[in-house]
């Protein structure tokens, strides 16, 4: 009996990585506007998140300078620059918005590919693929909405405080942009964790489905 | 794909497979017991009407879900007994589907869905090509290669299908009611592209179907009915009146 020796099953099964972001790149590009609501939101959060925390940098750097000439400027909020307990609330909820449009749209996107992960499971995919393959597409969206978000946000937070000090704004700017930088860049990653947290629980439940099901709930 | 020498001739094997799905707060049995055994090379028909547990014995054969109870042997291995890397290797190399809807993956092109297979399989992006190609030509597509399954016909899209299903040579096709979304003549020629596999390259070829004219290329007919085999019939004892169809010119 060649039993045995005759089938070999192993269960060496790949999906390089640059395989896979091109994969998750392309579903993104073909579905360009629903992915720019998901990352619209994103960045609307982000945007909130760079705009409160450099606003609060500017009025510092600002106030301490016109300290000097003993001028008071009344900024209603946070005349001291510091980050008030009612803004952190704000960025919290701001956030947390993000996090559940995310999952919203994340949910809705692998329940209607479910054919397509049940396809794919019956070519050869690993359920980890497919976890990938969406975590991929949610961290660009997280990211590119992130990169955005940060910059209308410290463009927007600019334009009210070039209304407020008028083109004063821009004497103190060595002084903040660094900080305000770093901001920007923690809103970023911010952004692609949300992004991530978002997918991964619709992401690991449509890859744990055996194919036949997957297939079945999708019509 | 040249497996066609080997002692044991099996290729797929069913014992006492039973399937149940909770309902609510009730049990169905869509399976109760299924014994059935299709050899290497075999071209293989499973009838029977909706909800006779065709697709779901469908589903069993092709390790696409897990009986309830039961066993089902695919080349002598058992599949309960793989673990998920072992299944989705079996379901890469061993095993090609093919279903009524197409399934193709819309955001790529024809050649891209063929190649998919071999990506997971590790073959190179030239290696994909030029496999990739070959395959479309094959099944008369070589010029749809850079088309999307939304641009292609219903007859060419199942066409595609085919050729992903032969994508790493595997040695079982599995066809759902692979002519069910098809007019007459098309699906007539995805059944002489099935016959000519099967024929050619030695594939196992177990297909459901409502179909009358795959049942005249078939090896044997598995006729399921209420989730139990009612009987199994060889080509010969078949009595259909549409014996002009295999040798029609097209």
């Amino acid at each position: 009996m060649a039993q045995a020796s005759k089938t070999e099953i192993r269960s060496q099964i790949e999906l390089p990585f640059m395989e896979a972001i091109r994969i998750s790149f392309q579903s993104l590009k073909i579905r360009f506007w629903r992915s720019m609501i998901t990352t619209a939101g994103i960045l609307l959060g982000i945007a909130f998140f760079v705009a409160v925390l450099s606003g609060s940098e500017i009025t510092r750097v600002m106030t301490e300078r016109q300290g000097s000439q003993a001028i008071v400027t009344s900024i209603d909020d946070a005349p001291t620059g510091e980050v008030s307990s009612q803004q952190i609330w704000l960025i919290s909820m701001s956030l947390i918005v993000c996090v559940v449009g995310i999952a919203n749209s994340m949910l809705m996107s692998v329940t209607e590919r479910f054919r397509e992960i049940g396809t794919m499971k019956c070519l050869g995919a690993l359920n980890r693929f497919i976890v990938e393959l969406f975590l991929l597409e949610s961290g660009f969206q997280g990211l590119s909405g992130a990169l955005f978000g940060a910059l209308v946000g410290f463009i927007s937070i600019m334009l009210l405080n070039l209304k407020d000090y008028g083109l004063d704004v821009f004497l103190g700017f060595p002084q903040y942009i660094l900080r305000i930088l770093a901001y920007m860049g923690i809103a970023c990653v911010l952004g692609m964790i949300l992004a991530i947290i978002g997918a991964a629980g619709p992401a690991y439940r449509a890859a744990q489905l055996p194919p036949a099901e997957a297939m079945r709930s999708d019509v | 794909m040249a497996e066609a020498l080997v002692n044991n001739d099996v290729a797929v094997k069913t014992v006492g497979v039973i399937k149940e799905y909770q309902m609510g707060g009730t049990i169905l049995r869509a399976l109760k017991g299924v014994d059935v055994e299709i050899k290497r090379g075999e071209y293989i028909s499973i009838m029977g009407p909706s909800g006779s547990g065709k697709s779901t014995l469908f589903n069993m054969i092709g390790a696409l879900d897990r009986p309830s109870s039961g066993e089902v042997y695919i080349d002598d291995v058992n599949i309960l007994e793989l673990g998920p890397a072992e299944i989705a290797w079996l379901r890469c190399w061993k095993i090609g589907y093919i279903f009524q809807t197409f399934n193709l993956i819309p955001v790529m092109t024809a050649l891209e869905n063929v190649t998919l297979p071999m990506i997971f399989a590790g073959l190179s992006l030239s290696e994909r090509k030029v496999k990739g190609m070959d395959l479309l030509q094959k099944v008369g597509l070589g010029e749809r290669a850079d088309h999307k399954p939304n641009e292609l016909s219903g007859g060419q899209q199942q066409r595609v299908a085919i050729a992903r299903s032969l994508a790493n040579g595997p040695s079982i096709i599995l066809a759902d009611e692979p002519t069910g979304n098809l007019d007459l003549r098309t699906g007539r020629d995805i059944i002489n592209i099935l016959r000519d596999m099967n024929k050619n390259e030695n594939v196992t070829i177990i297909s459901a179907t409502h179909d009358l004219k795959m049942l005249d290329v078939s090896d044997r007919v598995i006729y399921i009915r209420d989730g139990m085999v009612e009987q199994i019939k060889a080509r010969a004892d078949l009595q259909l009146e549409i014996g002009t169809i295999e040798g029609e010119e097209d």
